[in-house]
C-alpha cells in the first residue's frame, strides 16, 4: 500500500503537521512519499522521497497549479491514498484532486475502523464509519489526530516536479491576526463564554465568573462573530490556543475547533444543559446545569 | 447577473441524535430542523450582492431533500432570493458529496450562473467537499472558507480564513463560486412582510432523477456515538449544590483556589 503525503508551506515554512500525515501514514501500514511546494532548504526531515516543486513560481497558494502538481505526483507515484491535512489548504485542495480523479474522498478522518475510517459528524457529537468504493482515495486527517512517535529524521531523494500554466484564482497576501489586547497563554484560569450564554447582556455574568477565579475571558467562535465578545479572546484553531490551570467552558458546545484550542489546559470544567455534549468528552467536570445562574451562584461563592 | 445558493437543511445540532434502523445515520424522528449555519451566511453574501447590483441580479436558492427541506428555501426567499429550486430525495443522506455535487452541477450546468454561494461545510456531516466539487465539476475558479466578500470589475476579492486568524486574500474571476465561513457577515431575520412576499416567489422541482447520473463513490457504514473517554464527572442537581461540590473538587484537585 502505497500513500502520497501532501505537505503544507506557508509564510515561507513547511508546517510541523506534515508529520502527522507521516504518523497516519504508519497508522495505515503504507509506504510513503511526500509532495511539497516550497524549497529545498524547508524540505522535511524524512528519508523517504519528495517531490519537490519550487514555491518562487507556483505560490503559497495556487489551487490550480498546486492541483496539478499534485496530479503529477500522484501519476508518477501511482498511491493508494492520497493525503492531506483537513486544514484550510487541506480541504480547498483535496476535493479538487478528488474530482479530477473521480475518487472518494474521506474527510477530517480521526482513526481507522476495519476497512474503512472513522470521522466525526453532528458538530462532534456523532460518529461515522467512511468507506471509499473506489480502489483509491483522498484522505483529509484531522488536525492533531494523529501524533508522530518518534522525532522527525533523516534527509529525502527530491525529485523535481514542473507544470505548465497559470490558474484563475490570484493570491494577492497575507492579512496577519488581528493585534492582541490581552494574551490568554498566560492566564492561570480561563473561563469562556459560548453561544449557549443567550445573549450579549450576558457576557459580563461570564467575565464576573473569570474575575473571581483571578483568571481571564475567554470565548467559542459565535460568540466572536456576532460580536459579543473581541476576537483576541477567542479560543480555538482560528483564535488562540491555550492550556491554563482551570478551563471553565460556559455553554460551549465542544466542536473539534474549540477543543483544539483548549484540551491541553490541566483541569477543563464544562457547564452545559445538555449531558451528551461532547466538550464532556474532554471536561474533568461536567456541570449539567442552566449556565447563568450557575455562573451567578458560583462567582458569588468564590467572591465571600 | 445570475447567482445561485446551495443550501442544506439539518437539524438542530442540540439535538439528540438517536442511530436509525439502518445504523448508518441518525433517525429522522423528533428532530427540529433549520437551515445549515454555514448556508445562511451564503444566502446572505448572495442577497448582499444582489443589493449591491440592483435589479439587474437574480438569486436562486437550490435545496436538495425530502419535503422538509422547503422551509428552509422558504426562509432563503424571505430573507430575499428571487427564487427556489426544489429538488424531492427522501433519500438525501445516503448519497455521498461526490453526487451531491454532481447534481448541483448538473443542475447549474448551461445556465449561466455567474457565481454560485455555498456553505463551507454542513453541520451534520461536516464533509466541506460540495462547494469546492461543483467548482471543479463546472470549471469555475474557487475560493474556499471565505470571510470576505468583495464583488466589483467583474472580479471577487475573497478573503479565506486560514488557520489562528490569518486571512489570505485572493482574487478570482467570474464565473466563480465561494463557500461561505462562519462570521462572513450577519444573516438578517427574515421580516413579516418579505415572509409574506416570500409566499409569492416561485418554487419550482426538479426531480433528483434528471441530474444525478452518478453513483456514489464513498458509503457510511456505520452511525454512533462517540466511545466515552471515561475519567470525567458528572455532577447534576441543584444550582447552589453544584456550585458547592464543584468548588470542592476544584479545591481537593487543582490550585487555582489555593
Ligand atoms: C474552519 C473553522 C474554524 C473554526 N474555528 C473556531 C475557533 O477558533 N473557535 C471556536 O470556538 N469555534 C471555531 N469554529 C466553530 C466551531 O465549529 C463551532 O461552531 C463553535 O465552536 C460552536 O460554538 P459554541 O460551542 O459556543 O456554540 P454551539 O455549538 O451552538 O453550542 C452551544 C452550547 O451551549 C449549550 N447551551 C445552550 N443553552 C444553554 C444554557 N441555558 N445553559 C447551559 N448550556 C446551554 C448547548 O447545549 C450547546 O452545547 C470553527 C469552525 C470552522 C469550520
Amino acid at each position: 500500500m502505497k500513500a502520497l503525503l501532501v505537505c503544507e508551506y506557508r509564510d515561507g515554512k513547511l508546517l510541523d503537521s506534515s508529520y502527522e500525515l507521516l504518523a497516519f501514514a504508519e497508522r495505515l501500514g503504507a509506504d510513503s512519499a511526500m509532495v511539497l511546494i516550497g524549497d529545498a532548504a524547508n524540505a522535511p526531515r524524512y528519508g523517504g522521497k519528495v517531490y519537490l516543486a519550487h514555491v518562487a513560481i507556483y505560490g503559497e497558494y495556487n489551487p490550480d497549479l498546486h492541483k496539478q502538481l499534485i496530479l503529477a505526483a500522484v501519476a508518477r507515484e501511482n498511491p493508494d491514498y492520497i493525503i492531506f491535512q483537513h486544514s484550510s489548504y487541506g480541504w480547498d485542495l483535496a476535493p479538487r484532486v478528488a474530482a479530477k480523479l473521480r475518487l472518494a474522498q474521506v474527510s477530517e478522518v480521526v482513526g481507522i475502523d476495519g476497512d474503512g475510517f472513522e470521522v466525526g459528524c453532528c458538530n462532534a457529537k456523532m460518529r461515522r464509519t467512511v468507506r471509499p468504493a473506489t480502489a483509491r482515495a483522498v484522505i483529509t486527517i484531522q488536525t492533531g489526530a494523529f501524533t508522530p512517535q518518534s522525532e522527525p529524521h533523516g534527509s529525502p531523494a527530491v525529485e523535481m516536479l514542473d507544470v505548465a500554466g497559470s490558474g484563475s484564482v490570484e493570491f494577492i497576501g497575507y492579512e496577519p491576526a488581528e493585534e492582541k489586547d490581552i494574551d490568554l497563554g498566560k492566564a492561570e484560569v480561563i473561563v469562556s463564554a459560548g453561544r449557549g450564554i443567550g445573549k450579549k447582556e450576558n457576557v459580563p455574568v461570564i467575565a464576573a465568573l473569570a474575575r473571581a477565579f483571578g483568571g481571564e475571558l475567554g470565548a467559542s467562535r459565535p460568540v466572536v462573530d456576532a460580536g459579543w465578545v473581541e476576537h483576541s479572546h477567542q479560543v480555538g484553531t482560528t483564535g488562540q490556543t491555550v492550556s491554563p490551570k482551570l478551563y471553565v467552558a460556559c455553554g460551549i458546545s465542544g466542536a473539534i475547533q474549540h477543543l483544539a484550542g483548549m484540551k491541553k489546559s490541566d483541569f477543563i470544567v464544562a457547564i452545559n444543559k445538555d449531558k451528551d455534549a461532547p466538550i464532556g468528552e474532554v471536561a474533568d467536570v461536567l456541570v449539567v446545569a442552566d449556565v447563568m445562574p450557575f455562573a451567578q451562584a458560583l462567582t458569588a461563592r468564590l467572591q465571600k | 447577473m445570475k447567482l445561485l445558493v446551495c443550501i442544506k437543511q439539518v437539524p438542530d445540532m442540540e439535538s439528540r441524535f438517536k442511530v436509525n434502523d439502518g445504523g448508518d445515520w441518525f433517525a429522522d424522528a423528533d428532530l427540529a430542523y433549520r437551515m445549515n449555519e454555514y448556508d445562511e451566511y451564503a444566502v446572505e453574501q448572495a442577497v448582499r450582492l444582489k443589493e449591491q447590483l440592483g435589479d439587474t441580479a437574480d438569486v436562486t436558492v437550490l435545496c436538495i431533500g425530502p419535503d422538509r427541506v422547503v422551509e428552509a428555501i422558504k426562509k432563503a426567499l424571505a430573507m430575499g432570493c428571487d427564487r427556489g429550486v426544489h429538488v424531492p430525495d427522501a433519500a438525501v443522506h445516503l448519497k455521498d458529496p461526490w453526487q451531491v455535487a454532481s447534481a448541483i452541477a448538473a443542475f447549474a450546468q448551461g445556465k449561466g450562473f455567474d457565481l454560485i454561494f455555498t456553505g463551507m461545510q454542513s453541520q451534520d456531516r461536516g464533509s466541506a467537499q460540495v462547494g469546492v466539487t461543483v467548482a471543479e465539476l463546472l470549471g469555475y475558479s474557487c475560493a474556499s472558507t471565505v470571510v470576505g466578500f468583495d464583488y466589483g470589475a467583474g472580479a471577487v476579492t475573497a478573503r479565506r480564513e486560514l488557520e489562528g486568524g490569518v486571512k489570505a486574500v485572493v482574487r478570482m474571476p467570474l464565473p466563480a463560486l465561494a463557500t461561505c465561513q462562519l462570521g462572513l457577515n450577519e444573516p438578517r431575520y427574515p421580516t413579516l412582510p418579505n415572509i409574506m412576499k416570500a409566499k409569492k416567489k416561485e418554487i419550482v422541482t426538479v426531480p433528483m432523477g434528471e441530474l444525478l447520473k452518478e453513483e456514489p463513490v464513498a458509503t457510511t457504514t456505520r452511525f454512533y456515538p462517540p466511545a466515552k473517554k471515561g475519567g470525567g464527572v458528572v455532577l447534576e442537581g441543584d444550582v447552589g449544590d453544584l456550585a458547592d461540590r464543584l468548588l470542592g473538587i476544584l479545591k481537593e484537585k487543582t490550585t487555582v483556589l489555593r
